[in-house]
């Protein structure tokens, strides 16, 4: 339970060789969603099926006759991703094949949103999946429109700057958590290693495993296209967006503690944040403390939960 | 073997005997009991299946999709609102070409709620690419499950079986119930050309262009075309293997008769009651009973209606702004025969909501207008009378 240290070292990644997504995807440049992917196929490997709803995703996938995944791919209908990857599972298990991964890949709308009641179903019945979420933060794929992922004050085309979103992220992880799912938790783009390690983790845990991947978007976010992996770092290194896990919906572990360099330089490389006034710029910043509060909190409780008893096996 | 069974119990039977090995229900009334009867067969290993327990009939279907992707024999069951609910996912799984079965217990739809019967649940799905098979009995009901396992594989369609909801749902019937060794005899094992395989890496649902969505449409409608042999196919190997025949229409002292009705589900068994008192009592009535309404069997129609002197359509259910559905389907049909054979038609729209339609009803429907009074084209049948229907505000007030 103390803080797992994860290092960022961009030069010496040590990541496996193999590729099994391949050019000619979809994507706009500098997509983390796309990187996400690349990445996560890694830990997959060739043994998985993929599924993946309307959402960005279901645009990269490239459109007929092609495909950059070298795994088979099912899109399904947007609210649909969690039960269509349990289905997928249940087939699969009367056909003998209980080793393959199924995977569950949805952004923020389908998630957090569209896709909520279905994950929760999915989640509470403790189906053998392993769903990711690629969470960059609105509704990119129909053209920047607010989620209930979209950060306090956040321009997108439905909150614009003169209105802005004054709700805090949805903690869809807490969600998660709190269905005493077996593992969860957060991941980003740029740190590859942990991201790996926690899909590791996952292929290894039997029922519901969820990962909250954070993905820059340089159309969305209004971003420089190079800038993609440096804000999704700034993003965990300012406190905005927590590396941490939970299992068994009570033992958190923190995997990496920031150096809570001061928001402004995560927001500065972002046309979304480009409006926010002082008094918008330091309500962000009470926002990050209460998480981190919040956050640690349930690490003490959890510990001193475990001090006590074991939660049930499911 | 001869056993004692309720609709709901057919429908549960025919699925266990036909090996279906992914089940995904969301419980409804009047369905319910064939996802409890299910879940029974299942948990005492009656029947070797996952059955996932949704929390949606939106996620049922999504996982009888998914599941049937990867090559399973996949079954749900809804009724009304439920089936409302699946909507979206009912284009998709036709879109997708997979076999799935599922059972609609037919239920009015709110608002106002209503528990009771009436079809317009299952024909505001007619445009979804689904076929749609109507049963009058529990015995046609287990028949029709079995068949339409086999006849959605040949064509790759999925199949909505359809039991009038508590009427035929849970009316207990003496029902022959055949050796398991007939059906496997008669249901083939489930071959997908589009199986999602991990030998072969390939998606399945992605972004298509114009051109190829098109083709992809034209692949359904000619799909649909084939199920109507496909239908008269299995209907016939069955009744070899069962001795119980089955066409895409049934017929019912229609050969000479002159006044015809045409109906489905358990009205249709309701009229054979009416068509005999009408013809003792000299009148040469008989009965059209629509059984596959998807695709939609316009030749036997044509060929059954041709010359007749007057046909009457019974519809438990509207089309609002235009008609009851099998009224205009039929008449629609009759368009294409010459029109000196095209018989005058008119419609009746009775039983919303479950209410009674009784041989009685059917007798005066068919004889409405034999005095030579002017009738609309289509009636309403057995109203509130017109001021107590102005009465009837669409909201209860707590007095």
């Amino acid at each position: 339970m103390d803080v797992m240290q994860t290092q960022y070292d961009p030069v010496n990644l040590h990541l496996p060789d193999r590729e099994l997504m391949h050019s000619g995807h979809f994507g706009c440049p500098g997509c983390g969603a796309a990187l996400g992917m690349r990445i996560a196929m890694k830990a997959f490997g060739e043994n998985t099926l993929m599924v993946i709803p309307a959402g960005c995703w279901g645009t990269l996938n490239g459109p007929y006759p092609f495909a950059p995944l070298k795994v088979p791919v099912l899109e399904v209908a947007f609210a649909t991703t969690a039960i269509s990857a349990a289905g997928v599972r249940a087939g699969l298990d009367m056909m003998g094949k209980h080793d393959v991964n199924v995977v569950a890949w949805a952004g923020d709308g389908g998630t957090f949103d569209i896709g909520l009641q279905s994950l929760s179903g999915t989640v509470e019945r403790n189906d053998d999946i392993i769903y990711v979420c690629y969470d960059n933060e609105a509704y990119m794929n129909t053209g920047i429109q607010r989620s209930s992922a979209t950060p306090y004050a956040a321009w997108t085309t439905t909150t614009p700057a003169d209105s802005p979103k004054l709700e805090p992220k949805k903690d869809i992880v807490g969600i998660m958590a709190e269905h005493r799912i077996p593992y969860a938790a957060t991941a980003s783009i740029a740190y590859p290693e942990d991201f790996l390690r926690k899909l590791d983790k996952a292929k290894a845990i039997r029922g519901t495993k969820f990962i909250h991947l954070w993905v820059s978007c340089p159309t969305g976010h209004k971003s420089e296209e190079r800038h993609s992996v440096k804000i999704a770092r700034l993003a965990v290194e300012t406190g905005v967006f927590p590396l941490y896990e939970v299992e068994q919906g009570v033992e958190y572990t923190i995997n990496h503690e920031p150096a809570f360099t001061d928001v402004t330089e995560y927001l500065n490389l972002q046309g979304r944040f480009r409006h926010l006034d002082a008094a918008q710029i330091e309500t962000t910043r009470r926002n990050v403390d209460w998480e981190w509060k919040r956050l640690r909190a349930k690490v003490v409780m959890g510990r001193e939960l475990l001090l006590q008893s074991r939660p049930p096996t499911k | 073997m001869r056993t004692l069974l309720k609709g709901n119990g057919a429908v549960a039977r025919a699925v266990q005997m036909a090996g279906t090995q992914v089940i995904s229900v969301y419980p409804i009334t009047p369905q319910t009991s064939i996802v409890e009867e299910l879940a029974d067969m299942v948990a005492q290993g009656r029947l070797n299946a996952r059955f996932i327990k949704v929390e949606s009939e939106h996620s049922a279907m999504a996982a009888c999709i998914a599941a049937a992707s990867v090559g399973a024999r996949t079954f749900t069951a809804t009724s009304g609102q439920g089936l409302a609910f699946m909507h979206e996912m009912l284009h998709w799984a036709a879109g997708s070409r997979l076999p799935i079965v599922m059972v609609n217990c037919n239920r009015a739809l709110g608002a106002p709620w209503s528990l009771f019967t009436e079809q317009t649940d299952s024909l505001s799905q007619r445009d979804t690419g689904w076929m749609q098979i109507y049963c009058q009995s529990a015995q046609e009901a287990f028949d029709a499950v079995i068949q339409s396992f086999e006849v959605s594989q040949r064509v790759l369609l999925p199949c909505m079986v359809l039991l009038d909801g508590f009427l035929l749902s849970h009316t207990f019937e003496n029902l022959d119930i055949p050796e398991q060794g007939t059906v496997d005899k008669f249901l083939g094992p489930l071959k997908l050309p589009h199986l999602l395989d991990l030998a072969r890496p390939a998606t399945i649902g992605g972004l298509s262009d114009p051109d190829c969505y098109a083709a992809f449409r034209k692949k359904i409608q000619i799909a649909h075309d084939q199920a109507l042999e496909a239908w008269a196919d299995v209907g016939r190997e069955w009744g070899e293997l069962t001795g119980r025949s089955y066409d895409v229409v049934d017929e019912y002292r229609l050969d000479d008769a002159e006044l015809v009705l045409v109906a489905s589900s358990t009205p249709a068994l309701t009229a054979q009651v009416a068509i005999d008192a009408l013809r003792q009592r000299g009148i040469a009535a008989g009965l059209l009973r629509l059984r596959v309404f998807r695709p939609f069997p316009a030749n036997a129609v044509r060929r059954a209606l041709a010359g007749k002197h007057a046909v009457v359509v019974l519809d438990r259910n509207c089309s609002f702004g235009h008609h009851g559905i099998f009224y205009q389907e039929t008449k629609s049909a009759l368009y294409e025969l010459p029109a000196a054979d095209r018989p005058p038609i008119r419609g009746v729209i009775a039983g919303l909501g479950g209410s009674d339609i009784t041989p009685e009803d059917i007798e005066q429907m068919l004889l409405q207008g034999s005095a030579g009074e002017r009738l609309e084209p289509v009636t309403w049948w057995k109203m509130l009378p017109e001021e107590e229907a102005v009465e009837a505000e669409p909201c209860a007030v707590t007095k």
